[in-house]
C-alpha cells in the first residue's frame, strides 16, 4: 500500500537543519543583529555603572548572562515565524516526520546561528568587563551548556506566539521566568570559579535542565505549534 | 471512573452542577470566614515576640498556600484537557488563573507589610518571596497569552500548555531561588526559627485557610460558569437560558 | 455510482462542526471521498470552504466530529495519513531566500519524495530557467507554481487543494485539470475549493452557504 520510503529521523532532521542553515546564511541580519545586541548591552553597563575594575568584575558573569539572555530572546522570533508566514510551517506538521525531530532540528539551526556566536564574542566582552581570569573557562562552559537551553524554552514561547500579531512583548513575558533557574546555576558558577573552587556542581546541575528541556520542550513545542497553526 | 465523570463532561451539565454548589460555597466561605478572621483578629492571642504585627500571619499564609494550590489545579486541568481532550478542562483553567493571580498578588502585599514592622523593610529577597514572585509572573504569562488569542478554545489550549509548562519549572525555580538565596545571604535577613504553633493559634488559622479556600471555589465557579457560557454561546441551551432570564 | 458500495472511503467525515468567532460555519456535516471522486467545495466567502478543507488536512480540529482515514481516525494514524495526503493551502510555503529548484526539492524530500527530480519537474509548471533564481525575485504567480509542481511527484493519494488555481494562466488550469483526471484515474482523490468552473463534470459538489448565526 505504502509505496513510499519516508525518511529515516536521521535525514528528515538533517534536511531541515541544512535548509533552515542555508536561510540563515543568506539572510545574515539574523545571524548578526542579535550578536551585536548582545555586545551593546554588555557595553553600556560599564557607561552606566562606572569604569571601575573591581565592581566589573564583580557583577559580570550576572552583566553577560543577562545580556545573553535578552539576545536570545531578540532572536527567537525568527525561529518560526517567516515559516508561519508564508505556510512552510504547516507543510512541515503535515509531512509524515514527528514533529519532534522538526522542532528539534530547527531549534538545533537556531542555536547554531545564535547560540554559538555568543559564545564565541563571550570571552572578548568578559575582557572589557574585567573579568576574573579563573573564570574564563567556567563562563564559556555554561554558555555552552546553557544557551541551547535558552534556545530549547525560547522555542515553546514562539510556538504559543507566533499566531498572535503583537507577540514580542508577550514572548518575553512567557519565555523570562523560564531562563531563570539556568541563570542562577550559570552565574553562580562562574563566581565559584572566580574564588577558585570547584564548581562542578553548578554545571551538572546546568547539564540536567539541558536534558530536562531536550527531551522535554520539543514536544511542548510542537503541541503549541498546532495550536497556533490551527 | 469515566462513567462517573462523563456526565460532567457534558457543558450544560457542569453549568448547572456548580449553579448548584455554587450558594453551598458561598455560606461556607461566609461562615468560616466571619469566624475565623474575628478569632484571628480579635482573640487570638499576639505573638510574643511580634506582637499584634502578627495576625497578618492569618491573612498571608492562606494567601501564599492558595496561591500554589491552585497553580497546581490549573496545571491539572492543563494536563486533562491535553491528555483526554476535555474542553471543560481548558475552561476551568481558563477560570482558575486570574484567581491564582491575585491570591498571589494578596500573598506578596501582605508579606511585604509584614516585613515592614519585622525586618524594617519593605521587600526582602528571601527565598519564599521570590518564589511568590516569580510564581505571580508565570500566572501573569499564562493570563496574558489567555487574553492574545481572539478564539477561546485555541487561548485555552494555549494557556493550558503554558501552565503545564510553568508547573514543570516551578518546582526547579523554587529549588534554584532557594540554593541561591543560601549562597546570598545577607547580613539583613534574619531568619526566624519555625515556631511550633500554639493551638489557640493554629484553630483560627485552619478554619481560616478553609474560608479562603471556599472562597476560592466560589469565584472559581462563578468565573467557570462564564467562561462555558462564552465558548457555548452559539449552543441551543444557552440561547434558551438567555430567553428564559428575558422572561422573568 | 455502484463502485462506491463496495470500496471503502479514503477520507470521511463524520458529523463535523466548526465554530469560528461565535459563528457556526456548519454542523454536523458528514463527507465520505472514494478512490477516483472530485469533490468541489463551494460556497460563498466565509461560508468555511477553507476552514473545511484545514479540518480534513488535520490542521485545524473541529468543534465537534472526527476526520477518517480508511475508517480509523487520523489522530491514531497520523504518519500514515500524513504519507498519503497532500495538503496545498493558500501560502505557498516557498521561501524567499531560496531559489525555485531549492524550495522544490525540499518540499519533495521532506515528503519522502526524491529530490533529485525537482529540475525536471519545474519545466512542467514552466519555471524552466528560473530554477537558480531566487524565489524572492519571483511573482506571487511563480511561487504558486513551485509548490504545485509538487503534484507532478507526488504518490499521495489523497490531495487536498485550497484555491490551486488562483494566479495560473489558462494553459497551467488546463494541464492541472489534465492532472487531477490522471490522478483519479489511478485510484486517489481530489478535494478542492475554487471559484472557477471546472472543464470537465464528473465533480461532486458539496455546498457550505454562510450563515449570520
Amino acid at each position: 500500500m505504502n509505496h513510499q520510503q519516508p525518511l529515516s529521523y536521521r535525514s528528515a532532521f538533517m534536511l531541515i537543519l541544512k535548509r533552515d542553515l542555508t536561510i540563515a546564511f543568506r539572510h545574515q541580519d539574523d545571524i548578526f543583529n542579535p550578536l551585536l545586541f548582545f555586545i551593546i548591552v554588555v557595553t553600556l553597563f560599564p557607561l552606566g555603572i562606572g569604569p571601575e575594575a573591581n565592581t566589573l568584575s564583580r557583577i559580570a558573569p550576572g552583566i553577560i548572562w543577562v545580556a545573553a539572555l535578552l539576545s536570545t530572546l531578540l532572536s527567537l522570533d525568527r525561529l518560526f515565524k517567516s515559516d508561519h508566514e508564508d505556510g512552510s510551517l504547516e507543510q512541515m506538521l503535515l509531512s509524515p516526520h514527528p514533529v519532534f525531530i522538526l522542532v528539534l532540528a530547527k531549534i538545533f539551526a537556531h542555536w547554531l546561528v545564535t547560540g554559538l556566536p555568543l559564545i564565541l564574542i563571550a570571552p572578548v566582552l568578559a575582557v572589557l568587563l574585567h573579568l576574573d581570569e579563573n573564570s574564563y573557562l567556567a563562563l564559556m562552559l555554561t554558555l555552552l551548556l546553557g544557551t541551547p537551553v535558552l534556545s530549547l524554552l525560547g522555542a515553546i514561547g514562539v510556538a504559543l506566539t507566533v499566531g498572535i500579531k503583537k507577540g514580542g512583548i508577550l514572548l518575553s513575558l512567557l519565555v523570562l521566568p523560564l531562563y531563570i533557574p539556568v541563570l542562577i546555576f550559570a552565574t553562580s558558577a562562574i563566581d565559584t570559579a572566580a574564588m577558585n573552587l570547584p564548581y562542578s556542581g553548578q554545571l551538572a546541575i546546568i547539564a540536567a535542565l539541558f536534558f530536562g528541556s531536550l527531551t522535554l520542550a520539543p514536544f511542548a513545542a510542537g503541541a503549541a505549534l498546532k495550536v497556533s497553526t490551527n | 471512573m469515566w462513567k462517573w465523570l462523563h456526565p460532567y463532561a457534558n457543558p450544560e451539565k457542569s453549568y448547572h452542577f456548580t449553579g448548584k454548589l455554587l450558594p453551598w460555597f458561598n455560606y461556607l466561605a461566609l461562615i468560616f470566614l466571619t469566624v475565623g478572621l474575628t478569632w484571628a483578629l480579635l482573640f487570638a492571642p499576639p505573638d510574643y515576640q511580634q506582637g499584634e504585627s502578627f495576625r497578618i500571619f492569618y491573612l498571608h499564609v492562606p494567601a501564599s498556600i492558595l496561591s500554589m494550590g491552585i497553580y497546581l489545579g490549573m496545571a491539572i486541568a492543563a494536563l486533562s484537557s491535553l491528555v483526554w481532550q476535555l474542553k471543560l478542562a481548558d475552561a476551568s483553567a481558563a477560570a482558575l488563573a486570574p484567581v491564582g493571580a491575585v491570591f498571589t498578588a494578596i500573598a506578596l502585599f501582605t508579606g511585604a507589610a509584614w516585613g515592614k514592622p519585622m525586618w524594617g523593610t519593605w521587600w526582602v529577597w528571601d527565598a519564599r518571596i521570590t518564589s511568590e514572585l516569580i510564581l505571580l509572573f508565570l500566572y501573569l504569562g499564562v493570563i496574558a497569552l489567555h487574553n492574545a488569542f481572539e478564539d477561546k478554545n485555541l487561548a485555552g489550549k494555549a494557556a493550558g500548555i503554558l501552565a503545564l509548562v510553568g508547573a514543570i519549572n516551578l518546582p526547579i525555580i523554587h529549588y534554584s531561588v532557594e540554593w541561591w538565596n543560601t549562597l546570598h545571604q545577607g547580613a539583613t535577613v534574619s531568619k526566624f526559627g519555625k515556631p511550633a504553633m500554639a493551638a489557640e493559634m493554629y484553630w483560627p488559622f485552619l478554619i481560616c485557610f478553609f474560608g479562603f479556600s471556599f472562597l476560592v471555589a466560589a469565584i472559581a465557579s462563578v468565573r467557570f460558569r462564564t467562561e462555558i457560557l462564552a465558548r457555548n454561546s452559539v449552543r441551543p441551551w444557552v440561547k434558551a437560558l438567555v430567553l428564559a432570564k428575558e422572561d422573568k | 455510482m455502484p463502485l462506491s458500495e463496495i470500496l471503502s472511503p479514503l477520507i470521511e467525515a463524520r458529523q463535523l462542526s466548526c465554530i469560528r468567532e461565535d459563528r457556526i460555519l456548519f454542523e454536523h456535516l458528514n463527507l465520505a471521498v472514494f478512490p477516483g471522486e472530485i469533490v468541489q467545495v463551494e460556497g460563498p466567502n466565509g461560508a468555511g470552504k477553507t476552514s473545511l478543507l484545514r479540518i480534513l488536512a488535520g490542521l485545524s480540529s473541529p468543534y465537534d466530529g472526527e476526520i477518517c482515514y480508511q475508517g480509523q481516525g487520523i489522530r491514531f494514524c497520523k504518519e500514515q495519513f500524513h504519507q498519503d495526503l497532500l495538503y496545498l493551502g493558500h501560502l505557498p510555503g516557498v521561501k524567499g531566500e531560496m531559489s525555485a529548484q531549492e524550495n522544490l526539492a525540499f518540499n519533495l524530500s521532506l515528503h519522502g519524495l526524491d529530490g533529485e527530480q525537482a529540475e525536471t519537474t519545474l519545466s512542467e509548471v514552466n519555471l524552466l530557467g528560473f530554477e537558480d533564481a531566487l524565489a524572492s525575485h519571483l511573482s506571487a504567480g511563480q511561487h504558486r507554481r513551485i509548490a504545485l509542481a509538487r503534484l507532478w511527484q507526488s504518490k499521495a493519494k489523497i490531495w487536498i487543494l485550497d484555491e490551486p488555481f488562483t494566479a495560473i494562466d489558462k494553459n497551467g488550469v488546463q494541464k492541472l485539470e489534465q492532472l487531477f483526471l490522471a490522478h483519479v484515474a489511478q485510484g486517489g482523490c481530489v478535494i478542492l475549493t475554487t471559484h472557477q468552473d471546472l472543464s470537465f463534470d464528473k465533480v461532486k459538489k458539496v455546498t457550505l452557504n454562510y450563515r449570520f448565526y
